[in-house]
């Protein structure tokens, strides 16, 4: 039985290239055989005599010279260059290791931070708990996942919450170029910093910050059904607050809210990436 | 087997050839499957079949706990297979025996062969699969909650894993056994089939066959494999039915 490319060693969509021709979105389950046409097992699948089944349940789509299958669920899977919330999980003389939701915890090395410190000193800058934004660095044949704080956005978080989401719906949150996450910020007066594995860091007055949960449940549960913005809009519309003194200004947009960066990929929602960083650090806690 | 103070052998089959519970010989109780039915997991099922009710779960892939069973070129795989002390009519002690030990192992072993493990080295994938309610047949229940489980978690793997128990009852072999059967028929052969090979890949007897037997026992057991396997899939699809993406302004 032979595997083809594996899962999680190819960076999903940012080849470029069209979306797959025919815009239909088909689910397919482990075990189902995929009309290949000719193309070659790409993750998600694998061959058997000359046919080719899908590994995981997800969405199937075909990208020359591969056919794929998009994972729908599962933990996330770790890409160069993402960038992902992780919590300190454990501290070392000289790195800390971060749970970012991906199938192994990834060390942060002290060199990769833009602190200058000394061995055994580690644990004064960050400890068992605290929540960071790296950026992927590196991905080894095995499994280890190297991050780096050294980067623009990237950095301790404090303040504000995590809330966590499935990875496969990072799309969604994110929006067409950021359209989603800005709506959100833009209702609600919080910032808001998406990582790729799923972990949502918010801060804000505890209402903006109670909204913009409530919506990410939404998106969550409903992020592959149609019309999702409408519902978002709708739901951000119905719940803002009576008093006008709430952060619900839009010209306060792009000044307390930070500007966020985003890359993104046109094709079907499974595929599009954004990378969304914090502000810059140091922003008043609430 | 009687026990002291036997009570009477039930009658198992009609003269008609129906069972006990009114089912034709080659008739699966009926069964339900949701997908996704816990949230912190990774993924999870919930089935009941018949009157069994089993809760699964799966965590990873993750690390290892404990460390020492690491494996450097693909994922451990864990299994632990756990009746609640509410399960069934007598209470039954808590804890790890050695009926749930064997179940474990042959329902870890059995995904082992399915589970493309080595995409996930030094990892663990943990299986939970808990009995609420048992009425026989409970460890392919827990296999096809942990199945759905699995696939629900995004785990990479041959096929999904459909099971079920043949059995001979009043001397005619008998598809999906029930409490009854299990206790006063004659043998009872649990099986997990990989749809996409047509592989057994768990299958123990208990009490006697002939080879014939055996052999249609196999036979029919493949036959309802393929029936739950359907099933399975259909709890999927319904976890994850897609609209179409239409009207998505966003």
């Amino acid at each position: 039985m032979s595997r083809g490319h594996r899962p999680g060693r190819r960076r999903r969509g940012r080849e470029g290239g069209p979306s797959p021709p025919s815009g239909e979105r088909v689910l397919v389950l482990p075990g189902e055989e995929i009309p290949s046409h000719g193309l070659k097992p790409g993750p998600g699948t694998y061959r058997v005599g000359g046919k080719v089944f899908a590994s995981v349940l997800g969405l199937l789509s075909p990208r020359p010279p591969v056919v794929q299958v998009v994972p729908l669920s599962g933990r996330y899977i770790p890409h160069p260059d993402d960038v992902v919330v992780g919590i300190v999980t454990d501290v070392q003389t000289t790195f800390w290791l971060l749970d970012i939701g991906a199938p192994r915890w990834a060390p942060l090395h002290m060199t990769g931070t833009p602190w200058k410190i000394d061995v055994g000193e580690t644990d004064r800058y960050l400890r068992v708990g605290d929540a960071v934004i790296v950026r992927v660095e590196s991905l080894e044949a095995t499994g280890r996942i190297g991050v780096t704080m050294n980067g623009e956005r990237l950095g301790k978080l404090e303040g504000g919450t995590i809330v966590h989401i499935s990875p496969a719906r990072v799309p969604r949150v994110v929006g067409r170029g950021g359209s989603m996450v800005d709506t959100i910020g833009r209702h609600t007066g919080a910032k808001i910093a998406v990582g790729q594995n799923g972990r949502v860091w918010v801060d804000g007055s505890p209402e903006a910050i109670r909204r913009v949960s409530d919506v990410l449940r939404l998106i969550d549960e409903e992020g592959q059904r149609s019309g999702l913005t409408e519902r978002v809009e709708s739901y951000l519309r119905s719940t803002r607050p009576t008093q006008p003194e709430g952060p619900e200004a839009p010209e306060r947009e792009g000044s307390s809210r930070d500007r966020v960066e985003e890359e993104f990929e046109s094709g079907d929602g499974a595929e599009e990436e954004s990378d969304v960083g914090p502000g810059p650090e140091g922003s008043e806690p609430h | 087997m009687g026990s002291v103070g036997a009570k009477e052998v039930p009658v198992l089959l009609s003269p008609e050839g129906l069972r006990i519970d009114g089912r034709k010989l080659d008739e699966l109780r009926p069964l339900r499957i949701q997908a996704g039915a816990l949230h912190q997991a990774d993924g999870s099922a919930f089935v009941e079949w018949g009157a069994n009710k089993v809760m699964a779960a799966v965590y990873g892939p993750r690390e290892v706990h404990p460390r020492h069973l690491q494996q450097n070129d693909k994922a451990v795989i864990q299994c632990r297979y756990n009746m609640a002390a509410f399960s069934v009519d007598e209470r039954k002690r808590p804890g790890i025996d050695r009926r749930s030990q064997e179940i474990s192992k042959v329902i870890g072993e059995a995904f082992e062969s399915v589970v493309f493990a080595e995409e996930f080295p030094r990892t663990s994938i943990d299986i939970y699969i808990e009995v609420l309610q048992a009425n026989a047949g409970t460890r392919c229940a827990g296999l096809v909650a942990a199945s759905v489980a699995l696939a629900d978690a995004g785990i990479p793997m041959v096929d999904l894993l459909p099971a079920v128990a043949v059995g001979k009852v009043g001397g005619a072999i008998a598809l999906d056994l029930k409490k009854e059967e299990d206790n006063y028929g004659e043998a009872d052969l649990p099986m997990a089939l990989v749809p996409q090979s047509g592989r057994l890949v768990l299958l123990q007897m208990e009490g006697h066959m002939s080879e014939d037997e055996l052999a249609r026992a196999l036979d029919l057991g493949v036959k309802g494999c393929r029936d739950i396997y359907e099933t399975m899939k259909q709890a999927l699809r319904e976890r994850y039915a897609i609209e179409p993406a239409h009207g998505e302004s966003a």
